[in-house]
This record gives C-alpha cells, structure tokens and sequence, in this order.
C-alpha cells in the first residue's frame, strides 16, 4: 500500500520527566538549557525535539552515552513511555495518538523488544517464555508453542525448551528474550542494549547471529547501544544522540568521515578507523588517467606525466574499466626500445587493483610494497580513484586528533 | 492568662463515639445482622463437616495434606497433635476452633488479597490504606469487641468478625509487598508485548507475588488463632472456651490444656502453610 522505504518516522519528539511536562517544554521552547531547566524546576529532559526515520529492513542503531535519552527514545516508539510531545509515525500511523486498544495491537503484531536485562519470566519455562507473546496475543496453545520451538531453534536453543531461565548462562537468557521477539513474527525488533549485558565474546557472537537473521528476514531493528563498535558493526545507519538531542543520522562511514560536531568526533576517538573503512571510502580521483584509444600511445602519455609532474598513470577503457598502470620509467623503457605504439606493454606487471569492499587494513599490506598508489575499482571493475600513502595516513590523522 | 485548662476545656469525643455507635445499634442493627449471613453459613457448614466426619477421617485429612505439601515429619507432629487433642477431651472445641480459623482466614483472603493487589499497584491507594491497617493491628481488641458485640450480638460469629479485623492486615501488607517486589522490567516486559493490564497482572505480578501472598496467607492463619482467646469472651465457641473458663475459676489445667492444644494447632496450620507457600 506504500512504496515508501519509511517504516518509522519520528517527528519533532520531545520527553520531559517531571511534575508539569508541559511547563517544562515552555521553557525548552524559551530558550532555556536542559540543565537550566532541571535545576529551576526539578524536571528532567529525555528527549528534545528527535526528529529522524527508520527505512524498511535496516538495523538501525541509536547511540548515545547513558543519559542521552537513547533508551526513553526507542521506549516512545512503542509508547512504554509516552512522549510529551511529537509523532511518532509507524507505517503512517502515529503511535503517540493511538488508544489503548490500538497500541497494544500494535505492540502485539508490530513491533516487540528484547531488554538489556532478558527480562525472562523467571517463573515460566524457556519455552513458555519463547511463547509468551503469542499467549498475550491469544493464540492457541498448540500453536504457540509450534512458533516458540521453531523460533527457539533459529536463536540456536534447540534442546533447551524445558529448563527454566535461571538454568541458562546469560547469553542463552538473551537468546530465548530474542526467540520471544522473534516468535510473534515482527515487523519491527526494539532492543534496547540488547546485547551490553554479555561479556564481549558472547557479544559479537550475538551480533553475528543477528546479522544472519537479518539476513534470512529482513526486518527493521532498532538497536540502541552506548557501544561504538557494536554500532559500526551492524548498524546500516546510525543516529548519535546527546543530551537529549539527535546529533547526528548517518551510515558509519558517514558520520566518521564528517563527524557533525565535537561531541560526535569525541565519540569516535579511539576507534581504529581501518577497521570500519574500506578502500572505496578513502579513494581519491587525483591521479592522472589515460582513456586507451588510438591517440593515446606510449609517448603522449608520458609527455602529459611529465607536464602534470606525476610518476604514474592509469590506463581505462572508454567504460572506464581498468586496464593496467604505466610508470614514466615504464614508459621510457618501451620507447628506447621502440616496440611500438601499443600502451599494454608498458604495463607494470605486479600493478593490481583493490576492489572498493577493501578494508584499509588489507589495502595497508598492498600499499607498503607497491611504490605508486593503488588504484581501486568498484563491483563493475570501473576505476573509482586511488589510494596513495598520503592519502592513507592523512585519514588515520583525521580520526586520531 | 491561662491558655490551656485541661480540666475544664474537654473534647467530649468519647460521648459523641458512644453516642455514634447507639445511634448505629438503633438504626442500623439489622442491616449488620444481615452482613453476617455469610459468614455464620460459612461457619455452619465447617463446623457440620469437621463434627459429622468421624475423627478418624478428619485426622487422616491433614495427615495427607501434611505429608503431601510439607513432609514425613509435620504429617507425623499432625497425628500426635490431633491424638492429643482428641485424648484431652478437646475434640469438638479444636474442630470448632478449626472451622473459625477456616472461615476467617477465607473472608480475609477473600477482601484482602484483592485490597492487597490494588495497595501493589496503586501508591496512592496505600498511603491511604497505610493508616487503616496500622490501627486494625494495634488498636487493642477489647475496643471493638463492645461496638462488635452490640451490633452482631455475642457468639462465635461475632467472634470470627473480631478475628478478621485483627488478621486481616497481614495478607492485604504481604500481598501489596509481593506486587511492589515484581520487577519493573518484567512488568515493562509484559507490556511491550501487548499485555492489558489485567494480563500484566493474572501472566506476571500475581504468579510471582504468589510466595509473598502465601506468607500472607500463613501470618493470617497465625494471627487468627492468636484472637481464639480473646474471641471466647464474647461467646465464640472453641479451644479459647477452656482457657476463659481456666482463668475465671482459676482452673490451671483446664486453661493449660486448651493453650497447649491452640499452640499445637497452630503450629500444625504454620508448617502446612509454609509448604503451600514452598510450593507455589
């Protein structure tokens, strides 16, 4: 019924905590700093005019220290807590003006949440508790518990149905909070730190898991983290949020390569930028580029290195395909020895590309052998730019200041 | 200047109490005999089941009961209690006894584990109900054994409604306590998923409360048989009959033999309870 790739818009959404919300957005909108606000009137801002969307099947992932209003922002999507102020659209639906009846069939066939602390009925089984929205949502028992077992059986717990939560290790009681997620089929997965609770090996196993399902069914999550790394690692695109405030939106290349402020930039201090960067993102186009035709021969090109004052050059296809790279010295070498006007033989032989996937930690061993700068194609083999060492260093300067 | 005269400027609270409560006896007599319908029916039929059954019966019953939910040793200390009581000639007082503990500890769960659910749930409703308990509990019970008495006249029904004022506040305390206790985030949980609020409570807060409100349930139990006594002496048959009787012809057995049979008693109710309690 829509073609849209919105699934969730958030609009002009604020939070404020306290005795007199109301009050307190007059003065956020006077003017007046959160702070100020709550040391005048005791009240607290969550969330202060959020405004962002979330496309259909991406992970997105909403980051913020503690205190930045990220868990009361993924809260006023499902309306745990009501915003004070706002829409907060769900497939052109605004939650934030729904009745009862209709927010908790939407919590019942939209949306579910996985909680940073499981939040497992330690009173039920672990299928019971895989099983426990379908229950709400009153589904017959034979059912339901068809759902749990298979969703328990895509979460890895297969086997474990008839223990009790307290029985599992934490990363299992995660699994099974996923499982009841995932047992009531979706459209939309909150979680909230889902994953901060694990001890890191578990963590990145968990986010492995979650990336294959994401890849198996393509969901929307929404994945609030105060982990950068946890970030960059599944989120498609990424909102910072600080003080309430949404910072910035973006993919992690996005935001790391043009943080929008110094909070954003301080975030990503410390984060070994050649672990989220490929070459495609750092390739420049300021090498010197030979289309191959019948004018381009050996001495016209290098009568334009040496004009432009460059060692190398890049020889493309009229598609812009590339084909191999010529040095002056290359060059000279086939000139003297007067082979012709064929280009391809001046062709250094041990010159290759890098595709633009290329993570700068691989592209590193390419760059430290090979004296001239790599060039880079993308998916289709055409010539997207070059990675020189400058170039290299100049990005891990940026992020290391 | 004198400001304050205690001999001479007097509230006259008492009169106006005495004469509320005459006011009440005249007008509204039958309306509170009516009220104690169910409970003297309830009573009725206990006190008709426990004597018609043969003892051997009623013994065999909470033997079972005993073994079942709290092991070999409470179901062997229930047969000896019993036997006792039987051999004592206190047979018919401890099953009256028995019936009167039942009955209001049945009216007691009955209003107050739902007051106790709302206290949980509703903060505002137990600063409210906070002060109301505290006097049930304290307020010395030959207070409103008079005002109970002139309005639902002597006897063991009666009785039971001094008992339920005095052992009602520790399951309406225990079961709000066990809802407070549930963890908000299951309850967010619960939520998240769709729950209504009457599903956060039957699929979460009440089945995890449930320890707490057995706890309840059991400092209730104990609390009626404390009031066995006291009930006696406006005419409430049972184990509370010997020792009243003891003390007022300054019969050492005979009061000696009738507490030894209510603690025995109850310490029998305790153990069962608490297994109930393990249980759920």
């Amino acid at each position: 019924m829509n073609d849209s790739p919105e699934k969730i818009r958030v609009q002009n959404v604020y939070k404020v905590f306290g005795d007199n919300p109301q009050k307190g957005l007059k003065l956020l909108h006077s003017g007046l700093a959160k702070d100020e606000i709550h040391s005048r009137t005791g009240m607290t801002v969550g969330v202060n005019n959020a405004s962002f969307s979330i496309n259909k099947g991406e992970i997105f992932v909403i980051m913020g220290l503690s205190g930045s209003g990220k868990s009361t922002m993924v809260r006023m999507l499902n309306r745990l807590i009501a915003p004070t102020a706002g829409q907060v659209f769900v497939d052109d639906q605004d939650v934030a003006a729904m009745n009862e009846q209709q927010l908790v069939q939407l919590r019942r066939q939209k949306m579910s949440m996985v909680f940073q602390s499981f939040a497992l009925m330690p009173h039920l089984s672990v299928l019971e508790n895989a099983a426990f929205g379908l229950e709400i949502a009153g589904v017959s028992k034979s059912e339901r518990q068809e759902k749990a077992m298979q969703a328990l059986a895509q979460v890895g717990l297969e086997g474990y149905h008839g223990s009790m939560p307290k029985e599992l290790s934490g990363g299992m009681q995660q699994r099974v909070g996923l499982a009841r997620s995932l047992a009531v089929d979706p459209e939309v997965l909150l979680m909230d730190e889902a994953f901060s609770a694990l001890d890191p090996l578990i963590r990145t196993e968990m986010q492995d898991e979650l990336i294959n399902l994401q890849a198996r069914a393509q969901r929307t999550i929404v994945f609030i983290s105060h982990d950068l790394d946890e970030a960059m690692r599944i989120g498609d695109r990424i909102a910072i949020m600080e003080g309430g405030r949404v910072v910035q939106v973006g993919t992690p290349e996005e935001i790391l390569q043009n943080p929008a402020d110094d909070y954003v930039r301080a975030f990503f201090r410390g984060v070994d930028p050649t672990n989220i960067l490929t070459a495609g993102d750092i390739a420049r186009d300021t090498q010197t580029t030979i289309i191959r035709h019948s004018g381009g021969g050996p001495r016209a090109t290098l009568q334009r290195l040496i004009k432009n004052d460059r060692d190398y050059a890049y020889v493309l296809d009229a598609d812009k395909k590339l084909l191999g790279v010529v040095s002056t010295d290359s060059l000279r070498e086939h000139i003297d020895s007067g082979s012709g006007d064929d280009i391809t033989a001046a062709f250094l032989s041990e010159a290759q590309s890098v595709e633009a996937t290329t993570s700068m930690q691989e592209l590193l061993a390419e760059l430290t052998v090979r004296p001239w700068p790599i060039p880079v194609i993308d998916e289709n083999g055409r010539y997207r730019g070059v990675v020189s060492k400058t170039q290299f260093l100049r990005t891990l300067q940026r992020n290391g200041d | 200047m004198i400001l304050l005269d205690f001999d001479e400027q007097i509230l006259p609270l008492d009169e106006w109490i005495q004469n509320f409560v005459e006011w009440l006896v005249l007008n509204y007599r039958e309306h509170f005999q009516i009220a104690k319908v169910p409970v003297e029916k309830m009573l009725e039929g206990l006190e008709w089941l426990f004597n018609t059954l043969p003892p051997e019966a009623v013994i065999l019953a909470f033997v079972l009961l005993a073994w079942r939910f709290a092991g070999k040793m409470v179901a062997v200390f229930t047969l000896v209690t019993f036997l006792l009581t039987g051999y004592l000639g206190l047979w018919e007082d401890t099953m009256t006894t028995l019936s009167m503990v039942i009955c209001s500890v049945f009216f007691c769960a009955l209003v107050g584990i739902p007051l106790g659910i709302i206290a949980g749930r509703n903060p505002r409703f137990e600063t409210i109900l906070r002060p109301f308990l505290d006097a049930m509990q304290t307020t010395p019970a030959f207070v409103y054994l008079v005002p109970v008495v002139m309005l639902f006249s002597i006897g063991t029904v009666s009785g039971i409604l001094a008992t339920i004022v005095f052992a009602l506040p520790p399951i309406i305390r225990l079961t709000c306590l066990g809802i407070r206790q549930v963890h908000p985030e299951l309850v967010e949980a619960a939520l998240a998923f769709g729950s209504t609020p009457w599903q956060v409570l039957r699929k979460v807060q009440f089945p995890l409360a449930l320890p707490s409100i057995m706890a309840g349930l059991n400092q209730t139990i104990m609390m009626s048989l404390s009031m066995v006594v006291i009930a006696a002496m406006i005419g409430a048959g049972g184990l509370g009959g010997p020792v009243v009787q003891g003390l007022n012809t300054l019969d050492i057995g005979l009061a000696t033999i009738g507490g030894l049979s209510i603690v025995l008693l109850a310490m029998v109710l305790d153990r069962i309870t608490q297994g109930f309690g393990k249980r759920g």
